[in-house]
């Protein structure tokens, strides 16, 4: 028997690309060293900046002496608030697209100090080294003004944030009367948890050098999550035309946020520049990589009620977090608990505390990654307590539709996470007693929580051009910080025109190209990864098109929906030994270039009537040392349900990449503030510990399938952020399970578990 | 702050430095005061070594000097005269990938890549000291190198996969 000829798997629409495992298109220039990040850029002449941080948290510059710096030779220039240009004036000048509410802080704009290692001088020479010994000689005196660090000082003192942020949204209202249900409960926890500031610590610090060209023009190579953000806070700042300057970010060696705001050091460069008439690069020092943004401290308190079977009857967060005093940095941390579980009593509640720091930044799943552990630990110390699984428990309480708002989510696939990783991670075998696994002095416990973050979409906007030679190029001036942009968006368009990867470039990183939101939130896929499948969507029609008007042609008279395209060529759905190259159609059609731009627009109205958001499960294993009290996490697996995923490769890392922060977070880093000083302690990464190799063992990621056509044409939610959110849950719930010892106040050190210990052996 | 000896020294005065730098040697005019890492980015334009904290910290200045890897931000220019250094850039042969690189682009050994070209300098130098043999040698003797993308479990199989293949 014959077989019917069937359309061959690479000819499946879409997706012969989406989806695909492809290892990074730019992973060739990152293993060779010809990747080029923002101080890697040169240009003849460049002179060294160097800033000069001042020693106090509050008060005024009373005299700033710069003359044993002046008198080296090579030393150009030392810019200090007294002898800078003007500058604007309003504060809307000063916002950039993820400024909150207030009044943005101006590098040496005035004598005022609002946080200590704030930028006061820039010392400009011939060299690096030089630059660094002026900074050195340049005398600062100071009157210091009584300044407040402390949040747990000044917890009392705060006030109710209002919708001060794009993207922030206050917490509900009540629903019920949860303070009644708590008292009233069967069973209850009410747990008191802080969340210690942390910094983002790229491995980049971060840096820009400005090109100053003779015409007066600017190239500046910035470390930003987004060029056109850096581009606009430039022009506005100093007043300059937006023809006459361009942001160019091709590289930039991981942000977590940290660049989603204009820093510092790009004032700087472009100071310098403009007055020297110069091109200047200024870098940041590792100390002064925690003189801007950090994930705020927080304190919070959770507390559930149930019945005896598990219902929740009781929801209560309240949050404390920190923000400056110029600025009301708000994050939604509170709002999760009211949207995970099934709950008729819910009372959610989140103030700000203003303290005398720079103000907080957005870091990887701002909110959600202090909000949500909260909640996943009270739900494991409540699942203790009813001596229910905590998987069941989750459950029990789960819920297809968002409380908070009553819509359904467009897609929720969290059940297969719990079931797919609990299968994974051998869940069923876990016997529920704390201390119950033991090999000699190492308490092994088994710990899980689940996690949430939001699908967002932006508007953005791609062009897409394709040349007679079958090569498509594809811009949008969005950026990859590791993400994996330049891989996914080189897939998406390939998929379109069933090209090789190889016969795609795509741009980013450059305030010329068209337009595109900043890169943060996980929407970059959802945002830019519609826009440039709408470009070259557009550019597949006028293929087609075109192929259907050849006379005489393979695919005269076709119809779009009739058409595939693989191997570079269009070929009829029905028969595809009809088949016409791209080339092909172009030169007959008399075509050397099709130029197509698209903007995406989010689905408003289907989004309106839905909740959307990733979710995940994770299970963690850790094996604590009952005599040192040191934790090791030796297996970890993470179930994502993210919609579709567009590389398994790239997604992959990102989960595993966030897990490994959700260890950090969860037993490593805080910043430590002196708070006599008003000054961080151990600003620098010997003492702000991150993980290194030695503390990440198996990381197993699963994604699970989920399908959504609310969310984007692409039915891809983004996984930058899903991956860290619950992590530090699932492990502090395994440290309970191994010791007894319930520890809520993150990072959980050695001396935490030690004392944990010492208390439930009665010492 | 006031300089200690009451007065500010002098920049110091530039030297001649010679190093072999991927096979070819180079004479270098640098201060004593320029580190190894800032001569290599600053006066050869190999800024294919990274800075990630300029203290020793971080590992991502990783190269080999007379093929022992070392912290290139620790040591300083002068100290290094006569001795020949490999960066990331010296690895490939033309256009055939070191396997190690080769290993990190398949094994996604890697997101942002600014810590990439140090890990891998410091994996060649692992390997050629043999001491790792274990998938927690490996862990052990790469943690000097720090990763903020958290790319750990793919940089272990990468280096392990080239171990497999009898070493580079």
């Amino acid at each position: 028997m014959i077989a019917k000829p069937s359309i061959p798997d690479v000819l499946r629409e879409p997706g012969a690309q989406i989806g695909k495992p492809v290892s990074r298109v730019d992973g060739r220039l990152k293993v060779t060293g010809g990747a080029k990040y923002a101080a890697e850029f040169s240009a003849p002449g460049l002179a060294h900046g160097y800033i000069v941080s001042s020693t106090i948290a509050r008060g005024r510059i009373t005299r700033i002496d710069t003359s044993a710096a002046l008198a080296l030779p090579g030393v150009l220039h030392v810019f200090t608030h007294e002898n800078r240009p003007s500058l604007a004036w309003f504060d809307r000048k000063w916002k950039d697209d993820d400024a909150p509410k207030g009044s943005p802080f101006r590098p040496l704009y005035d004598a005022e100090i609002i946080h200590s290692l704030q930028p006061v001088a820039l010392v400009v020479a011939e060299s690096f080294e030089l630059a660094r010994y002026a900074a050195r000689l340049v005398q600062v005196e100071y009157e210091a003004a009584p300044h407040r660090t402390d949040l747990h000082a000044h917890r009392d003192d705060t006030f109710t944030p209002g919708k001060d942020k794009g993207g922030f949204q206050p917490p509900p209202k009540p629903r019920g009367d949860a303070d009644r249900a708590l008292a009233e409960a069967e069973v209850s926890v009410d747990l008191e948890f802080t969340q210690a500031t942390e910094h983002h610590n790229p491995m980049e610090m971060h840096a820009s050098t400005v090109i100053h060209h003779e015409d007066g023009t600017l190239a500046v190579y910035d470390k930003t999550q987004g060029a056109q953000n850096s581009h606009s806070w430039i022009c506005n700042v100093f007043n300059l035309s937006k023809s006459d300057v361009r942001v160019l970010s091709p590289f930039v060696g991981g942000a977590f946020g940290s660049g989603l705001r204009p820093q510092h050091q790009l004032f700087m460069a472009v100071l310098a520049a403009t007055q020297l008439k110069r091109s200047v690069r200024v870098e940041l020092s590792r100390p002064q990589m925690f003189s801007f943004g950090h994930r705020p401290e927080t304190i919070q308190r959770v507390a559930l009620g149930a019945r005896k079977d598990g219902t929740l009857t009781a929801l209560i967060h309240e949050a404390v977090q920190e923000s400056s005093q110029n600025e009301n940095y708000v994050e939604i941390v509170v709002n999760w608990s009211g949207q995970q579980y099934k709950c008729d009593n819910v009372r959610l509640d989140y103030k700000l505390c203003r303290l005398d720091v720079h103000t907080p930044l957005d870091q990887r799943a701002p909110g959600a990654a202090t909000g949500v552990p909260a909640l996943e630990i009270a739900m494991d110390e409540l699942a203790h307590k009813l001596g229910m699984d905590p998987v069941e428990l989750r459950l029990k309480n789960y819920t297809d539709t968002d409380p908070n708002t009553g819509k359904p989510f467009s897609s929720k696939e969290l059940r297969a996470c719990f079931q797919q990783g609990a299968e994974r991670f051998g869940w069923a075998k876990r016997n529920p007693k704390p201390r119950s696994m033991r090999e000699g002095r190492q308490l092994i416990g088994w710990g899980m929580a689940s996690g949430v973050w939001d699908a967002m979409q932006g508007q953005a906007v791609a062009k897409a051009t394709l040349g007679v030679d079958g090569r498509l190029t594809v811009g949008s001036a969005t950026a990859d910080i590791g993400t994996g942009t330049y891989t996914v968006m080189t897939q998406i368009a390939a998929d379109v025109l069933g090209l090789s990867v190889k016969d795609v470039t795509f741009h980013l990183g450059d305030s010329s190209l068209p337009m595109a939101p900043i890169e943060g939130g996980s929407w970059t896929v959802s945002s830019v990864g519609s826009a440039v499948k709408a470009a070259c969507d557009r550019v597949r029609d006028r293929l087609v098109t075109a192929a259907s008007k050849m006379k005489g042609g393979p695919l005269a008279g076709i119809g779009n929906q009739e058409v595939v395209f693989a191997d570079g060529h269009l070929v009829a759905k029905a028969d595809p030994s009809r088949r016409v190259s791209i080339t092909d159609v172009m030169r007959a059609s008399e075509l050397l270039t099709i130029e197509e731009e698209a903007r995406s627009v989010p689905y408003l109205l289907a989004r309106s009537r839905h909740a959307l958001g990733t979710h995940s499960a994770i299970f963690a294993e850790v094996r604590v040392d009952e005599g040192l009290g040191t934790v090791q996490v030796t297996r970890v697996v993470s179930a994502i349900a993210a919609g579709r995923i567009i590389n398994p490769k790239t997604a992959r890392s990102q989960i595993m990449g966030a897990v490994v922060w959700g260890i950090g977070m969860a037993l490593e880093e805080e910043t430590f503030t002196d708070h006599t000083l008003g000054r961080y302690m151990n600003h620098d990464i010997a003492e702000y510990h991150i993980p290194v190799n030695a503390d990440v063992h198996d990381i197993d990621v699963i994604f699970v399938e989920e399908h959504d056509e609310v969310v984007n044409p692409l039915g891809a939610k983004g996984v930058g952020e899903i991956g860290i959110v619950g992590v530090p849950a699932a492990i502090a719930n395994a440290i309970f399970h191994a010791t007894g010892v319930r520890v809520c106040d993150l990072p959980i050190t050695v001396d935490k578990i030690l004392e944990g210990l010492r208390r439930n052996r009665g010492d | 702050m006031p300089h200690p000896m009451g007065f500010a020294p002098p920049p110091p005065e530039v030297m001649a430095v010679t190093l072999t730098v991927n096979g070819v040697e180079t004479t270098l005019q640098v201060a004593p005061w320029t580190s190894l890492l800032d001569a290599l980015r600053l006066h050869l334009d190999l800024t294919g070594t990274k800075k990630g904290c300029d203290h020793g910290q971080c590992g991502a200045c990783t190269v080999l000097v007379d093929g022992r890897r070392i912290n290139s931000c620790l040591t300083l220019a002068v100290m290094q005269d006569g001795r020949s250094v490999t960066t990331i850039e010296g690895l490939a042969s033309g256009d055939t990938l070191h396997p190690l690189q080769k290993a990190f682009v398949e094994n996604d050994a890697f997101q942002c890549g600014y810590c990439t070209p140090g890990q891998i300098c410091s994996a060649a130098g692992l390997l050629a000291e043999g001491k790792a043999k274990t998938d927690d040698d490996i862990r052990e003797l790469m943690s000097g190198n720090l990763c903020r993308c958290g790319a750990y479990p793919n940089i272990v199989k990468a280096i392990r996969q080239v171990m497999g293949e009898g070493g580079a």
